[in-house]
């Protein structure tokens, strides 16, 4: 692979702030080279090549070029549009309830709780380093319809047995809970982060106003939490359209494809029945959605800067 | 008010520890009961001693010392060189200015949004046509340049002072030996901090070694794990076993390094 970086080998180094140019040399291109070039072969090099592959077909075991014939299949399969539409409910439901989750929790170990502040953030923080494949195989079992857990419980509240991972309904469910239980605790520490480096003489000057917790949480809080949000959130849009291993091993998609994620989708097209032509073109409008998402996100929230 | 504020936050905390560890306790009992009891009601929630029988099981079903070894080997060896790999970028980035450097750290940040997904398939081929497909390279390589790790390394970096570089140039230190015996060191907690963050996203891989493992004695834990999970007759204790086996060495090392981690985490959000 070619690298650009190293082509600017014989043009004389711009000078760093201070330091004597001479000195410098080609030591930063040096550092970056390894990472320029494993990234440009297997991350560049593949993000332009599934794109051209979107354009064509297999023809016995030829590609052979195809215009827009995936494109114009996409728009016609009922399949892919469920599938995109069980990826925005999760979105749209997921992404609002571990957000606010995140923030109260940051928010309470950040304000209140002084003691056991370090061993709460580290049981919090559990979930997230859990493989994803684990969190859904401990649900396999709490959320089973006749001897899970959760219905034992429901069941003694009087509730009766919810049929979690059979219903497409209760599926879906099941599949953003179990998201929920994973991420909120990264996000939480995300927050907290952002909590951290909130000046306290804005809550000072608050205080002397004579404003109360709420007040403070609202009008200080959560303006100055407003890019650390951002990023929370675009970060877990981008990770709701790449959900797969929940999805796979919890409800491998059903029932009757209730839980089939764009990227699930994906999947199946590329390795079940290797058509690679039309799985990159879903992970092109995935690519193009996502860009989309994140703009109108930034656009949304980063109207300041 | 005061009370109730105190007493509400409490109860916040008892809701939240229950859910998030409720379900680690409940893998731990179901791993030392037999898949009968499991599936009583009302749930046994005590701890049983079927330990060693599930434990019998699984090796029996599965090798699962091999998976384990697959795992380590492919964590460590990609931990180390991602690590050396996106610090050498991170510093480079935080702490010189070269041509085309801001363009070069704009591609990584974009592709940052690019569904992995997408990039699976030209990867799947690229390895198949090199004839490495459903080996430890074919695992390792393709995220070795790992974006997320570059920019974390980076953000970290900035923060070794001008002045000891400006200081060691002029006592005659070349940019290598300062860059691995004056910066590296100083940097260690951060590079420890992305190091636990690529040691878990590699630990948990999942996806990339499903599409690139062929063979049985490839199997990484998540895979056998997903295997398992997919088997006609579960049997659950051997599952919560399993699940067990997975997190455990993940749990030991985070309770160790957790406040490194959670820094690693927390400085791709907040900037300076």
């Amino acid at each position: 692979m070619s690298n650009p970086a190293l082509q600017e080998k014989t043009k004389p180094f711009k000078k760093g702030r201070k330091g004597p140019k001479s000195q410098v040399g080609m030591a930063p291109y040096v550092f970056i080279a390894p990472a320029i070039i494993l990234f440009l072969l297997f991350t560049g090099y593949p993000i332009v090549y599934s794109l051209v592959l979107s354009f064509t077909t297999n023809e016995a075991g030829v590609n052979v070029f195809a215009a827009f014939e995936n494109y114009l299949r996409l728009f016609q399969d009922s399949l892919f549009y469920e599938a995109l539409f069980n990826t925005f409910i999760i979105l749209i439901v997921q992404v609002p309830i571990m957000t606010m989750m995140a923030v109260i929790l940051a928010n309470v170990l950040h304000s209140g709780i002084h003691r056991f502040k370090g061993v709460l953030r580290v049981a919090f923080f559990t979930p997230t380093v859990t493989s994803l494949v684990a969190a859904a195989i401990i649900f396999l079992l709490i959320l089973n319809q006749d001897f899970g857990i959760m219905n034992y419980m429901l069941t003694s509240f009087g509730i009766e047995r919810i049929p979690w991972l059979n219903d497409p309904f209760w599926a879906k469910v099941s599949l953003i809970m179990v998201t929920i239980w994973r991420w909120t605790g990264y996000n939480m520490i995300i927050i907290l982060a952002g909590l951290q480096v909130i000046p306290k003489d804005l809550y000072e000057a608050a205080s002397i106003d004579g404003a109360g917790p709420l007040k403070k949480f609202f009008s200080i809080t959560l303006p100055q939490l407003k890019p650390v949000l951002l990023f929370a959130v675009v970060m877990s849009t981008i990770g709701t359209f790449q959900l797969f291993d929940e999805a796979f091993n919890l409800t491998g998609g059903g029932p009757i494809n209730a839980t089939t994620t764009v990227t699930l989708y994906l999947y199946e097209n590329g390795f079940e029945y290797f058509d690679f032509g039309y799985a990159s073109a879903i992970a092109y409008v995935v690519v193009v959605i996502i860009a989309i998402l994140s703009f109108i996100q930034f656009k949304v929230a980063g109207d300041r800067e | 008010m005061k009370l109730v504020g105190k007493l509400l936050k409490y109860i916040v905390i008892a809701i939240g520890l229950f859910i998030t560890l409720g379900p680690f306790y409940w893998m731990v009992v179901g791993a030392t009961n037999s898949s009968g009891s499991l599936l009583s009601v009302p749930p046994n929630l005590i701890p049983g001693n079927q330990l060693l029988v599930n434990f019998r099981n699984l090796v029996d079903n599965i090798d699962i010392f091999q998976a384990l070894w697959n795992s380590t080997i492919i964590t460590v060896t990609f931990t180390l060189v991602a690590g050396l790999i996106s610090a050498a970028a991170g510093y480079a980035f935080a702490k010189y200015k070269f041509k085309g450097r801001d363009p070069l750290f704009a591609m990584l940040l974009v592709s940052m949004m690019i569904p992995y997904q997408a990039l699976i398939i030209p990867q799947f081929e690229l390895f198949a046509n090199f004839g490495i497909l459903n080996s430890y390279s074919a695992i390792i390589l393709p995220q070795l340049a790992y974006p997320f790790a570059i920019f974390l390394m980076r953000q970290s970096m900035k923060s070794i002072p001008n002045s000891i570089m400006e200081s060691a140039r002029i006592d005659g230190c070349g940019e290598y030996r300062m860059f691995f015996q004056i910066s590296l060191p100083m940097m260690l907690p951060a590079i420890g901090a992305v190091s636990i963050f690529l040691f878990t996203h590699q630990w948990n891989n999942f996806l990339w070694p499903l599409v690139a493992i062929v063979t049985e004695d490839m199997y990484t834990l998540p895979i056998v794990l997903s295997i398992l999970g997919g088997q006609d007759n579960l049997d659950y204790g051997q599952l919560m076993l399993a699940a067990t086996i997975s997190v455990l060495p993940i749990f030991i090392m985070f309770l160790f390094l957790q406040r490194y981690f959670i820094a690693g985490i927390a400085s791709g959000a907040v900037k300076e």
